[in-house]
């Protein structure tokens, strides 16, 4: 296990945590760098999201070792991680919903912004000029994320899809090293799958580490370098997606009914 | 159409129009008493609202740092020499050095539990301010010394409105600076969701104390001004009931609407006046009227109202 490898932005050695004696997670091991698409997979309960929350420290780990950059991070919480460059998206979706999505979006840009609450009282010129940079910095990204019609509407009267996108376009606001994705494509359809498609890979090929769970089969062996099979906290497989598919207890795993019926599971 | 309902200079011409139309069309010094409360009410109230209607904290202990500013300006000068207009400085700078230490602990509880230390803190300085009667004065309170300004002493009620009208004004500038910059996006972002205003990288406990700390130095200097205007000053200003005022004051009015807390604030101040003439049903008619509002206008009196334009006049400018 090359854990003190350079390249690799983000490692997680041996993580575990249990709730109520059930072990949600139970020693999962991986690595991934700087332009790689890294997804974890496995059905309902497997402890995807789990993970993501102890990776992006939402949740303490019980045992093991998160490392970013080389920083062992494991008992920070998540706002001096996203100092470090992690973002993340949320499942449940997690929106500002009394806010503008131009605005959910400049929040995303937090870990740029001074911290002068005095300069932000006195409405000094420095603020506003932060403010404008931060503002083009989020409109550019809304246009990325095909937002731009919804700029100034209040997020709370966006469409499902849309807060989908709004979510990427706020974790990508912080110009982030590594980007948890939790279930990015859930709920949207086939073309708005295809967009999210597009993007993960051009965010990647800018140099982002990419860290997906998904549902979505097509979209997650079209687009990983890596894949990572949970099935009740445990790692079931790694290795490249034809190794994934191809594996005999993933197979297994998915009780025989195999991976292209997942296909159909989004909807 | 929506851009004027939402624009910060509007919002800020319609509060200063108001104040100086209402100063220029008031008859007598009755009326410029209660024009000046309401202002000063307004203040502590746009302060509150920061916390409240857009951080999403409760405190139900505000009044206490309207008494601490109230007792400044009637303490320092009295027992220490200290000029009055630097008593208020020295209250407001007291009350937020106060309210940044204690709000890191207290801030971390969450609902009923914020509700209830900070209903703690207040009842905790209205009991100093009552047992330490030897230089307060105790439950009988005591006198504030008037404002002396180039040689005169303000003590008309018309000069104490139009002060606390340019005070509120200032007041609601800076609220609108600070919502208007990373703090204030900070502070709305984490009443949504703290989960997502942390991975966002937001320190949710530092920006909870300073909404706190500002909140606390709004309702401090309110408590100067009013404590100047009545030249007399009672432990009851840091009263349970007063810090109950001031929550109403914001949800009636509007919680995350700054012209919410002047029309918030008046009507709390105006309406028991007016109500007088109604001798024992006063109250009775005055919870009502509240609770009809609670009712009918859920969202507060200021967005109720502004959805309602927004969507009659231009449904198609919405965006």
């Amino acid at each position: 296990m090359s854990l003190l490898n350079p390249i690799s932005l983000l490692s997680v050695s041996n993580i575990g945590i249990s709730f109520g004696g059930i072990h949600a997670v139970d020693g999962v091991t991986f690595e991934t760098s700087a332009g790689q698409i890294f997804s974890i997979i496995g059905p309902n309960g497997a402890g995807k999201t789990t993970l993501f929350n102890l990776i992006s420290g939402v949740y303490r780990a019980e045992s093991g070792i998160v490392m970013l950059g080389g920083e062992d991070v494991s008992t920070l919480p998540p706002e001096a991680l996203a100092a470090r460059g992690l973002a993340r998206t949320f499942q449940n979706l997690q929106i500002f919903f009394r806010m503008s999505a131009l605005e959910n979006v400049m929040v995303g840009a937090h870990v740029h912004e001074k911290r002068r609450a005095l300069s932000h009282l006195f409405g000094l010129p420095s603020t506003a000029r932060e403010n404008r940079g931060t503002r083009d910095a989020a409109m550019a990204l809304l246009e990325r994320l095909h937002l731009a019609g919804v700029t100034n509407r209040s997020a709370g009267s966006l469409s499902y899809g849309q807060l989908k996108r709004l979510e990427i376009a706020r974790a990508l606001a912080s110009r982030p090293k590594i980007l948890l994705l939790d279930e990015p494509a859930a709920g949207c359809n086939p073309t708005e799958t295809a967009e999210i498609d597009e993007i993960i890979v051009e965010v990647a090929k800018s140099g982002v580490a990419i860290v997906l769970v998904e549902h979505d089969m097509k979209l997650v062996m079209g687009v990983s370098d890596r894949v990572l099979v949970l099935t009740q906290g445990r790692m079931l497989i790694e290795g490249t997606p034809e190794e994934v598919t191809n594996a005999p207890e993933v197979i297994e795993a998915y009780l025989g009914t195999g991976l292209p019926t997942m296909e159909a599971s989004h909807d | 159409m929506a851009r004027l309902i939402n624009n910060r200079w509007a919002e800020l011409a319609l509060v200063t129009g108001l104040i100086v139309l209402a100063g220029l069309l008031l008859p007598s010094n009755y009326y410029f008493r209660v024009g000046a409360l309401v202002l000063i009410s307004a203040i502590a109230a746009v302060g509150l609202n920061l916390l409240l209607g857009f951080a999403g904290q409760v405190s139900l202990g505000h009044a206490g740092f309207v008494g601490i500013g109230a007792y400044a300006v009637a303490l320092l000068p009295t027992h220490w020499g200290v000029p009055t207009l630097a008593s208020i400085f020295l209250g407001a700078a007291f009350s937020g050095v106060l309210a940044l230490a204690i709000g890191r602990p207290i801030l971390r509880l969450k609902g009923h539990f914020l509700a209830v230390a900070t209903l703690g803190l207040g009842i905790l300085v209205a009991m100093v301010l009552t047992n330490e009667a030897r230089i307060t004065g105790g439950p009988d309170g005591m006198p504030v010394p008037r404002l002396e300004l180039l040689g005169t002493r303000i003590r008309a009620p018309e000069a104490w409105y139009w002060i606390a009208g340019g005070t509120l004004i200032i007041s609601i500038v800076f609220a609108q600076n600070l919502l208007n910059s990373s703090t204030g996006r900070a502070l709305r972002a984490l009443h949504d969701s703290e989960v997502a205003a942390r991975a966002a990288g937001i320190n949710v406990a530092r920006v909870k104390g300073i909404v706190f700390s500002i909140s606390a130095v709004y309702a401090s200097i309110s408590g100067s001004l009013l404590a100047l205007l009545n030249g007399h000053i009672t432990p009851d200003t840091a009263s349970f009931l007063n810090s109950i005022e001031l929550v109403t004051m914001v949800v009636l009015g509007g919680m995350g609407s700054l012209v919410g807390s002047l029309v918030g604030a008046a009507v709390l101040v105006i309406l028991p006046q007016a109500l007088t003439v109604f001798h024992e049903y006063e109250h009775l008619l005055l919870g009502s009227f509240i609770i009809a509002i609670m009712i009918f206008l859920r969202d507060g009196i200021v967005p109720t109202l502004r959805k309602a334009l927004l969507e009659r006049k231009a449904p198609e400018d919405r965006v």
